[in-house]
C-alpha cells in the first residue's frame, strides 16, 4: 500500500464516519422529544454532514480523475464504506442516540485534537474546525447522559440499557491497521492505542457520574476497516443514494 | 420607543401606531385573536417540518442534504420565536400543543399535501415559503409588539428559503427531460394550494374585519394573493414552467394578472380533516410528542435534583 493509498482511506473513514452518524442524527428532524432538542440534533447532523463534506472532497481530491465528494458519497457501494459501525446503528430511543453521541463525541474529541496538530495540513485545518464543533457535541451528550443516568428511574433504566447495547461496538474505534500504521509513522494520523486509555479516562467518570454500570462484553464487534458493515448500512445507502442511482445522468 | 409618552387607553396606543406590548392593558377579544394567530403560525412552522424532512434522507448531494437541514431547523427556530411570543399574552407552550392535538389550534392547510418527489422540495421552498413571505411582510408593522419582530427575524430567513427553493426548479428545469417533468409536476400540484394560504376571497372572510380594526391586519387576503401571483408568474417563466391556470393573463388596468377560479370545495374539505396528509401529520406530531414524554420528565426530575442545570 502506497502512503497515498493511505490517505485515501483514511480520509473516506473521516468522512464516512461523519457522514453516517450526521444522516442517522438527521432522522431526528421533527420527532424530538420537544423542539429545542430537535433542533439540536439537526444541528449536530449538519455539523457532521459538512465535515464528511469536507473529508470527502480530499479524498476525491487525492483521488485524482475528477472525482467529487458526491460521487464518493453517492457512488460507492456498502463495501467501500468504512466508518464505524456504531455511526450506522439506528438512533433508537432518545437514550439510545445519547450514548451513541456520548461514546462518538468522546473519540471525536480526542480524535481532533491529535489531528489539528497532523502533518498534513488539510486535515489539520479540517480537524481544527471539527473539535470546535465536536466539544458542544460532547458537552451535550454528557449532559444529557447525567439527566437520563440520574432522572427517572425509567430514563436511567432506558439509558443503561442503551449503553450496554453499544459497548460492544467501541473496540473497533480503536483498532489500527496498515492504513493508520503507514500514516502514523508520517504524522499524519494519530496513535489510537493512546486514544483508547484518553477515551475510558474520560468517558468512564462520566457515566460513573450518571449511575451508570460500566458494561463488561466479551465480545468486540468489528469489520468496518475492511468493509464489512452491519445490515444496517445497505439500507442507508439505498435511501440516501435514491436519486443519484435512479437518474445517473441528472445533475441536481 | 419614547417610553415618556402615556397612552390613556389600548385604543389611543392603536390609533398612534404605536406597538401593544405584553404589559398593557388589552381588549380580551385582541389577546384571543393573537393567541389563536401567532400559535397557528407557530404549528405551521413546526409542522411544515415534516413534509420537507421527508426528503432529508434522500437529498441527492451533500450540499442538497445540508441545505434542506438548514432551512428545516430554521422552520423549527421560527416555531419557537412564535411560541414565545404567544407565551407573552398568558398561554403556556404545552397549552398550545394540548389545543394542536385536540384540533382546536389548526395550522396552514399547505402541509397537508404530499411531498412526493425532490422537485416538491423545491416548490415548497419557492411557492410556500414565497407566499408565507409576503404574508409576514405585511405583518412586520402588526400591532402586537413581540409578533411584529418575530416576524422581522422570520422574513431574513424565507427570503434564503424562497430563493433556496427557486435555484432547485431552475436546476432542474435545466436538467434532463424527466427532471423538468418533475419540476413541471411538483409546480402543478403546489400552485393551487399556494393560492389557497391566503385564505377565502375578501367577500367570504368574515372575521377579517376586527383584525383590521386592532391593526393585526393590515393587507386582505385577496391583496396579498395578488401580490404573491404577479412577482412568482414571472419568476416561473424565466425558467420555463407553466402556471397550470389557463385562464391566467395580464390585466393591463390593474397591473396585475387575473387567475382562474380557485376550488374552494377542496379548500373546505382539506381545512376540515378531509385532505391526503392531515391525519398523518397530526399523528406524527402526537407519536413524538408522546414518545418524548418520559425523556422531558427525566429533564425535569434531574433539574429540580440539580439546581446546576
Ligand atoms: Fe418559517
Ligand atoms: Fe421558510
Amino acid at each position: 500500500m502506497t502512503n497515498q493509498e493511505a490517505l485515501y482511506i483514511y480520509l473516506l473513514r473521516l468522512g464516512d464516519n461523519a457522514l453516517l452518524n450526521g444522516h442517522r442524527l438527521a432522522e431526528w428532524c421533527s420527532r424530538g422529544p420537544f423542539l429545542e432538542e430537535d433542533l439540536a440534533m439537526t444541528n449536530i447532523a449538519l455539523d457532521n454532514i459538512g465535515r464528511a463534506q469536507a473529508f470527502l472532497k480530499y479524498a476525491a481530491a487525492i483521488h485524482g480523475k475528477g472525482k467529487t465528494e458526491d460521487d464518493l458519497a453517492y457512488k460507492r457501494s456498502e463495501r467501500e464504506f468504512y466508518n464505524h459501525l456504531i455511526t450506522e446503528l439506528p438512533i433508537g430511543d432518545f437514550a439510545y442516540t445519547v450514548a451513541k453521541q456520548l461514546i462518538i463525541s468522546c473519540f471525536d474529541v480526542l480524535v481532533f485534537t491529535d489531528l489539528s496538530n497532523s502533518k498534513d495540513e488539510t486535515i489539520a485545518g479540517i480537524a481544527a474546525k471539527a473539535l470546535k464543533e465536536s466539544r458542544y457535541h460532547f458537552v451535550h451528550a454528557r449532559d444529557w447522559s447525567y439527566r437520563l443516568g440520574k432522572g427517572t428511574e425509567e430514563s436511567h433504566r432506558r439509558y443503561q440499557h442503551a449503553i450496554q447495547d453499544l459497548w460492544m461496538y467501541t473496540g473497533e474505534l480503536f483498532e489500527m491497521n496498515e492504513v493508520e500504521n503507514i500514516l502514523l509513522q508520517e504524522g499524519i494520523s494519530n496513535n489510537l492505542q493512546e486514544v483508547k486509555s484518553n477515551w475510558i479516562n474520560l468517558i468512564m467518570p462520566i457515566l460513573q457520574e450518571s449511575s451508570i454500570r460500566i458494561p463488561t462484553v466479551d465480545y468486540m464487534q468489528t469489520g468496518s476497516c475492511k468493509g464489512i458493515h452491519t445490515e444496517n448500512l445497505g439500507h442507508i445507502l439505498s435511501e440516501m443514494q435514491y436519486l443519484q442511482r435512479a437518474y445517473p445522468d441528472a445533475k441536481w | 420607543m419614547n417610553t415618556t409618552l402615556a397612552f390613556n387607553s389600548f385604543q389611543e396606543k392603536l390609533d398612534k401606531d404605536f406597538n401593544i406590548e405584553p404589559k398593557d392593558v388589552m381588549p380580551d377579544d385582541y389577546r384571543k385573536h393573537l393567541i389563536r394567530q401567532i400559535s397557528q403560525h407557530a404549528h405551521s412552522e413546526v409542522i411544515g417540518m415534516q413534509p420537507e424532512g421527508n426528503w432529508i434522507s434522500r437529498a441527492p448531494s451533500l450540499r442538497a442534504k445540508q441545505i434542506l437541514l438548514a432551512k428545516i431547523q430554521d422552520e423549527g427556530g421560527h416555531g419557537l420565536y412564535l411560541y414565545s411570543a404567544c407565551e407573552t399574552l398568558g398561554i403556556s407552550r404545552d397549552e398550545l400543543i394540548e389545543q394542536l392535538h385536540e384540533g382546536k389550534a389548526k395550522y396552514s392547510n399547505i402541509f397537508n399535501y404530499p411531498s412526493l418527489s425532490w422537485a416538491d422540495i423545491g416548490a415548497i421552498g419557492w411557492l410556500v415559503d414565497g407566499a408565507a413571505i409576503v404574508n409576514q411582510v405585511s405583518l412586520q408593522r402588526t400591532s402586537f409588539g413581540p409578533y411584529a419582530r418575530a416576524m422581522v427575524r422570520i422574513c431574513k430567513e424565507e427570503s434564503f428559503h424562497q430563493r433556496q427553493g427557486y435555484e432547485i426548479m431552475a436546476t432542474m428545469m435545466s436538467g434532463t427531460k424527466v427532471q423538468r417533468e418533475m419540476a413541471q409536476d411538483a409546480m402543478n400540484r403546489w400552485w393551487w394550494p399556494s393560492l389557497m394560504m391566503f385564505g377565502p376571497h375578501d367577500s367570504d372572510s368574515p372575521h377579517s374585519g376586527k383584525a383590521f380594526e386592532w391593526k393585526i391586519k393590515l393587507k386582505s387576503n385577496d391583496e396579498l394573493r395578488q401580490k404573491f401571483i404577479d412577482k412568482t408568474v414571472q419568476q416561473a417563466e424565466v425558467i420555463g414552467l407553466t402556471i397550470p391556470d389557463d385562464q391566467l393573463k395580464w390585466n393591463e388596468d390593474k397591473q396585475g394578472y387575473d387567475h382562474g377560479e380557485i376550488n374552494w370545495d377542496e379548500f373546505k374539505r382539506v381545512i376540515n380533516g378531509n385532505g391526503p396528509c392531515n391525519k398523518q401529520r397530526l399523528d406524527h406530531h402526537k407519536k413524538y410528542h408522546a414518545d418524548g414524554a418520559w425523556v422531558r420528565e427525566a429533564a425535569a426530575a434531574y433539574a429540580e435534583t440539580n439546581s446546576k442545570f
